[in-house]
């Protein structure tokens, strides 16, 4: 038995060495974005555990003391805890509710038989895509000023009374949710387009024989062919309920909204990198929660799209 | 046939004006507050601007300070370099992964596909990212900027899907009969082939430089100097500091408006480059997401 393992490893090694010898090359090219990774991605999930630490610099993250779940419970019995984590959910909530949008655009888009109004329709879809965030939000703020505004401006011109968005808190979620469809439902689009051109003409053409007219064919041919697209981008989408765009809402963030406008990323930030004193073991262990919750939900949503016998994503 | 077109006629004629109806609002939606604008930066003022996106009065003076701005072509030239090195970096850090990992017969594949995938779903985080990244010594210099990002695990999976179903294994084998390397199959047949899919991920890659600002904002706060445009902008248009004492101004309403309309010009001068080349790239981008979307 003993002899037998040996010769296994034995014969193991010695075919590693031919394939390497064959294919040193192609170890070389892979071993620079190998490193890469490790650097880059592996070390600093090695540093998570300073979530359980109270890491201070001069110590080194193996030389501070363990401290259990010290900071996650800080973080818990925090007054913010509840309404951080709720607007971080709330928000994310309403911008699910959105995920239909670029769907419902792809299908109108799908039935219009004039080809140049088609392309029209699109190309100045995608173009806010590209606007940055920095710029995005530069645009909302101005947009919505008070005085110079010109959403404000067509709120007075139809007899309406001009206000500060911004200063409301009870506007901020609608601001971020829907100038974010204005920005992504037409590059959003672009998958469910690619998925809807490959439904085989024949299934349409045998749904018009029998007489399907065309929302019907949209319900029992499109949608049914989309479908495993639409499952898909609804597990990734649900599993980044605790991480959404911090960025642009960073940028969204003001002195009067923010009890609606504070979420775990923009609070971890603040706690961990632009406080004067970082307080890094506390806000990697309110990432760390993220992250759990994050893979948790992921994995839930796939295995209940999965027990419903529709796509998974692994 | 011709009962079918009959049946046509009524729903289907219904949904048809719905449909249109509702992207010509959609398109009205969108590209309303992109003339705006536009409209606006070379208008006097917010209130010389009408509803009509036809200014009253036009004035350049948006753009006058904008070019007299110098932080901002500051953060322009540094945007720039970070976008050409950057994805210059990130191709050739793609490339060396999606290669070896395209070819059937290289037997670490599985390997080094789990290390990357495993990025794809965990990370450290923000903070730890940030102490590896200032434990190398990285903070205020360009590096931090660029190499961080270098590699995305989406990118490559996408060229490597690419690699595998448009270049036929045949040409590496009969390559390999001729004696050639992997090097050297690589340089010769691998990259002219995949041009396309080079172009697509690079724009990928190009257009998310250009727009970032949050690793900027982490990683080279204490260095002006090397601030890119997006965090340029963030001052101006966000937390509206701006150097506006350069510019003679007498009444606060006047300064007011000048703010504004710089703000619209500034907003149009950083996104001239990107919406310059989008006409352009708009269908590699469409192909991007596509052959993204076959992997999913």
């Amino acid at each position: 038995m003993n002899s037998l393992t040996k010769k296994n490893d034995k014969s193991f090694l010695l075919s590693l060495r031919r394939e390497i010898r064959k294919n040193w090359s192609l170890y070389v090219m892979a071993a620079i974005p190998v490193a890469y990774l490790i650097i880059f991605k592996y070390l600093p999930m090695y540093g998570v555990q300073i979530a359980f630490r109270d890491y201070a610099p001069a110590k080194g993250i193996t030389g501070s003391p363990w401290v259990g779940f010290k900071h996650f419970q800080k973080f818990i019995s925090n007054y913010q805890f509840k309404q951080i984590v709720w607007n971080t959910i709330a928000i994310s909530l309403y911008q699910l509710l959105t995920f239909p949008l670029p769907i419902v655009l792809a299908i109108f888009l799908n039935y219009v038989k004039k080809e140049r109004f088609k392309k029209a329709v699109q190309m100045v879809s995608y173009a806010p895509h590209f606007i940055s965030t920095v710029v995005m939000v530069g645009i909302i703020i101005q947009f919505l000023d008070a005085r110079s505004g010109v959403v404000n401006a067509l709120i007075t011109a139809v007899g309406g009374e001009a206000k500060n968005f911004m200063a409301y808190p009870e506007y901020f979620r609608h601001i971020y949710v829907w100038t974010g469809v204005w920005q992504g439902i037409g590059y959003s689009s672009i998958i469910y387009i690619a998925a809807l051109s490959g439904v085989s003409a024949e299934l349409h053409e045998a749904a018009i024989i029998d007489g399907a007219n065309i929302v019907k064919r949209i319900w029992h041919v499109d949608l049914p062919a989309i479908r495993p697209t639409i499952v898909i981008m609804l597990i990734m989408q649900c599993g980044s309920i605790l991480s959404v765009g911090y960025e642009k809402i960073y940028l969204l963030q003001n002195s009067l909204n923010r009890n609606q406008s504070e979420i775990i990323s923009t609070y971890v930030y603040k706690q961990g990198i632009a406080a004067a004193l970082p307080q890094y073991s506390y806000s990697t262990a309110i990432g760390l929660f993220v992250a759990i919750v994050n893979v948790i939900l992921l994995i839930l949503v796939n295995q209940i799209t999965k027990k419903l016998g529709e796509t998974s994503l692994f | 046939m011709n009962s079918s077109f009959k049946m046509k006629s009524l729903s289907d004629k219904i949904f048809i004006i719905i449909d249109y109806a509702i992207l010509i609002f959609l398109f009205i939606i969108v590209a309303y507050p992109l003339l705006y604008v536009v409209m606006a930066s070379v208008s006097a003022g917010p209130a010389s601007m009408t509803l009509y996106l036809i200014p009253k009065r036009y004035s350049m003076a948006g753009y006058e300070a904008v070019f007299a701005y110098k932080d901002i072509w500051i953060g322009y030239a540094n945007s720039l370099i970070n976008m050409v090195l950057g994805t210059a970096v990130s191709l050739t850090m793609t490339m060396l992964c999606a290669y070896p990992l395209s070819r059937r017969d290289f037997k670490a594949r599985n390997v080094v596909m789990t290390l990357c995938m495993i990025t794809m779903y965990f990370s450290g985080g923000l903070i730890p990212t940030y102490l590896v990244i200032r434990d190398l010594g990285m903070l205020n210099t360009r590096l931090a900027l660029i190499l961080p990002g270098a590699l995305s695990v989406y990118n490559m999976i996408v060229t490597r899907t690419y690699l595998m179903t448009s270049i036929p294994e045949d040409i590496w084998e009969s390559a390999q009969i001729d004696g050639c390397g992997n090097l050297r199959y690589l340089l010769s047949m691998v990259l002219p082939l995949s041009k396309p899919i080079l172009a697509v991920v690079g724009l990928f890659y190009a257009v998310g430089i250009w727009n970032s600002y949050f690793d900027a904002m982490i990683y080279v706060q204490a260095k002006r100097a090397l601030y890119p445009l997006a965090l340029v902008l963030r001052e101006i248009l966000v937390l509206d500091s701006n150097n506006m004492d350069q510019l003679d101004i007498n009444t606060l309403l006047a300064m007011e408006e000048r703010r504004n309309v710089m703000k619209y010009a500034v907003i149009v001068v950083s996104s001239v480059p990107v919406m310059i080349i989008y006409p352009f790239v708009q269908k590699f981008f469409v192909k991007g997401v596509m052959i993204g979307a076959v992997k999913g």
